[in-house]
């Protein structure tokens, strides 16, 4: 490869731009990566005639076939170890996992396989596979279907990882996900499957493995990504009411980290909390934290404070909103930091 | 105990199956000739004492000098792989999985393999190697600890040696649904694909899904099972209540259970099955019966868990040796052919050894290499800062 595949994506600005929901930005995506690369399928349970059990895979089994979307038999393993057989055909597979609970019986050839087999042929062989997750909770599901297993991969070498957090940012990662060479692991907040934005095609998109900052500040800076970016905007627009000017990064990549924009944001702003609703032991935000008191120990006010998932079990749902950091927690921890 | 019938009988409802302690020795020499026993259907075609026998379903026509072809490859990798072991007990790889005992297998499977087939072997099939074009030269360097495997798996179709037991069975399912997704089958210019596992990984989940995979795709799979009666020190029972070959039957496809010690059958039942890949018939299991005369890996003591008597009794099916009983009583080789071929096996080992010995230590930059086709910022920076430090060192006092 002589450049970064990651840029590749951009699409002429033949429609208008459209209101979508992210699940229709996946679809989009999908649709279109399929459009441009027949080498492109789409495989996992109920994907097909169903659309998917979220229906983000809806309608293409009947334009593309069962060949390109491929109903899947039901074991998580098989869809990946399988994939992976393709991916070394010269294929370019999208494997959806229903649930991020349910990742974990397909652990094994995530990580023994997929993440390390172009390291062990040095390079030789090359996974161009997505494996694509709704994670998170605040849906009131049942255990199994609320869990935020992103760490498990960010610690294995050989796989990329990365969340959205919004419908055009779906769109246009997943298509640089699919046209990575890289084994990619996509986490979709299942919780904002629904909520909308405005896609515009002839906006070039930025670069798959990069955060951005979405909101300047110079009181706190707060770290985020998929789920809980919305709640960390709520809670620096309800901030603002206090007088609180909160500084708000998109982490988008989880694996590799971009985190140039947060050592910029916590050398002005001095303070750092990161939000995330995964369990905060031995997690990315505890990645973040620690890389930010290496870089910018003589910038930090405050020590990094996080705000997260307990370290228990995804609870029953009828305690989840204990569970999940909110508005108030995550300015609780402003107030912490600023305390300090 | 060791009756068919038994095996067949329903359990008796709320009684667990009798496994919970340690089998004894009469338990485990039953439950090797119940599920593990030759047996009527064994496919044969070579008897241990080197007579040609018939079976009514699987024929070969084979001249004198494609056996001693067969005969050679036996030879040369059996002789490789005892230099290798030997490399292992002198301190020159760290660890060594000898084939010993399971070459007409390996051989037989690797032989009716054809260029543009694929293959996924487990990491015990040397012999399968040999057969893809890959050099024993090319394997040694993983157990010694400078690679993961030097050969390219795509350039060879043989694709890397799987560690954790069964993964490769689904990759090799996904690989050959992409061959028949291709339009690579259908007639004899078909794909085909094989993958290679042990008795022991028949218990792993993925085989299961393996099997369910490549039989609701119809994908071009031959199973090919190398059953050598032992996974490490678990005997067969510990596996399976039914011979393996008869698990087939469930996934909806023909399982066949030939004699892995005759290389003769197990090249034509191998030939058959990729043949029936290619023309779009698969996939199909294979179980060879087979062997493993060794340990299971240098790291082994195979004397604390099975019998000298049971050892013994399978050097008298060697695969080498009825192939050269074989060639002897009909006049097809000679002394000069076994002494050129012994004295080409000395110089292959001469070769392995003379390679092993020599390979250079990889450079600490080998250990950053792709990690990733499209390269991570973080792991460069990192690969950076080790090699400032490790430069710090040059020229100075340690």
């Amino acid at each position: 490869m002589a450049a970064p595949t990651m840029h590749r994506s951009t699409d002429t600005p033949s429609a208008a731009p459209q209101t979508i929901t992210m699940i229709k930005g996946l679809n989009q995506a999908l649709r279109t990566s399929m459009e441009r690369d027949p080498k492109v399928i789409v495989m996992g349970e109920d994907v097909g005639k169903l659309g998917g059990v979220f229906r983000v895979t809806d309608g293409l089994q009947k334009d593309f076939g069962e060949q390109r979307v491929l109903d899947t038999p039901l074991a998580e393993s098989g869809i990946i170890g399988t994939a992976i057989g393709l991916a070394i055909r010269g294929y370019r597979p999208v494997c959806e996992i229903q649930f991020d609970g349910f990742i974990f019986p397909g652990f094994d050839q995530i990580v023994s396989q997929l993440a390390k087999l172009h390291y062990r042929t040095q390079g030789r062989i090359k996974l161009p596979i997505v494996v694509r997750v709704p994670f998170g909770g605040g849906i009131g599901a049942v255990e199994h279907h609320s869990e935020s297993p992103e760490s498990y991969f960010a610690h294995t070498a050989g796989l990329k990882v990365v969340a959205c957090s919004n419908p055009v940012d779906a769109y246009w990662m997943l298509r640089q996900a699919i046209e990575c060479d890289d084994p990619v692991l996509f986490f979709e907040p299942k919780r904002r499957y629904h909520e909308k934005a405005e896609l515009d095609l002839s906006v070039a998109p930025q670069p798959l493995f990069s955060s951005r900052v979405l909101r300047k500040g110079s009181t706190a800076t707060i770290a985020t990504y998929g789920p809980m970016v919305r709640t960390s905007m709520d809670a620096a627009i309800a901030g603002a009411e206090d007088g609180l000017d909160l500084e708000v990064i998109d982490m988008r990549s989880l694996s590799p980290l971009d985190l140039g924009p947060v050592y910029e944001s916590v050398r002005r702003t001095g303070r750092l909390i990161v939000v995330s609703e995964a369990p905060g032991e031995s997690s990315i935000a505890a990645e973040i934290a620690t890389k930010v008191q290496q870089e910018c120990f003589y910038s930090l006010e405050a020590p990094v404070l996080r705000v997260t998932g307990f370290d228990t079990p995804y609870p029953p749902a009828k305690l989840e909103e204990n569970f999940l950091p909110d508005l108030d927690r995550v300015l609780a921890a402003v107030d912490r930091s600023l305390a300090w | 105990m060791s009756s068919p019938e038994r095996w067949s009988q329903p359990q008796p409802s709320g009684a667990p199956a009798a496994t919970a302690a340690a089998p004894t020795a009469e338990q485990v020499i039953a439950g090797l000739r119940a599920t593990s026993e030759g047996g009527a259907e064994l496919v044969q075609l070579l008897t241990p004492e080197g007579e040609r026998v018939d079976h009514p379903d699987f024929h070969i026509d084979i001249t004198p000098d494609e056996l001693r072809g067969l005969y050679r490859d036996m030879v040369l990798v059996r002789r490789a792989d005892r230099e290798a072991n030997a490399l292992q007990r002198q301190g020159q790889l760290g660890l060594w999985v000898p084939l010993l005992g399971q070459e007409a297998a390996q051989i037989g499977a690797g032989r009716a393999l054809r260029p543009t087939d694929m293959a996924f072997p487990s990491y015990r099939e040397h012999g399968v190697a040999w057969c893809r074009g890959v050099h024993p030269n090319e394997i040694v360097g993983m157990f010694r600890g400078v690679d993961h495997g030097a050969w390219d798996p795509v350039a060879k179709r043989f694709h890397p040696y799987t560690i954790v037991i069964g993964n490769q069975c689904l990759n090799a399912a996904g690989y050959a649904m992409g061959q028949r997704f291709d339009g690579k089958v259908g007639d004899d210019n078909g794909e085909a694909t094989m993958v290679f596992f042990g008795d022991g990984a028949t218990s792993q989940g993925d085989v299961h899904e393996a099997f369910v995979w490549a039989s609701v795709y119809d994908a071009p799979l031959v199973f090919f099972c190398q059953n050598n009666q032992w996974a490490i020190s678990e005997p067969t029972e510990r596996q399976s209540r039914l011979p393996l070959y008869q698990r087939a039957r469930g996934y909806g496809f023909p399982g066949i259970r030939v004699d892995g010690n005759d290389v003769l059958a197990t090249l034509a039942v191998a030939r058959w099955a990729l043949d029936e890949c290619r023309h779009g018939n698969g996939p199909v299991l294979i179980e060879a019966f087979t062997y493993r005369m060794d340990s299971h890996t240098t790291s082994d003591d195979a004397t604390r868990y099975r019998l000298s008597t049971e050892v013994e009794e399978w050097k008298l099916k060697d695969p080498i040796e009825r192939v050269k009983a074989h060639l002897s009583r009909n006049g097809f080789a000679d002394h000069d052919f076994f002494d050129g071929v012994q004295a080409e096996a000395d110089e292959l080992a001469a070769v392995l050894r003379e390679h092993c010995v020599s390979l250079p230590e990889p450079p600490p930059s080998r250990m950053f290499d792709n990690v990733y086709a499209e390269p991570s910022p973080a792991l460069q920076a990192q690969q950076a800062e080790y090699e400032t430090y490790l430069a710090g060192f040059a020229g100075g006092e340690h």
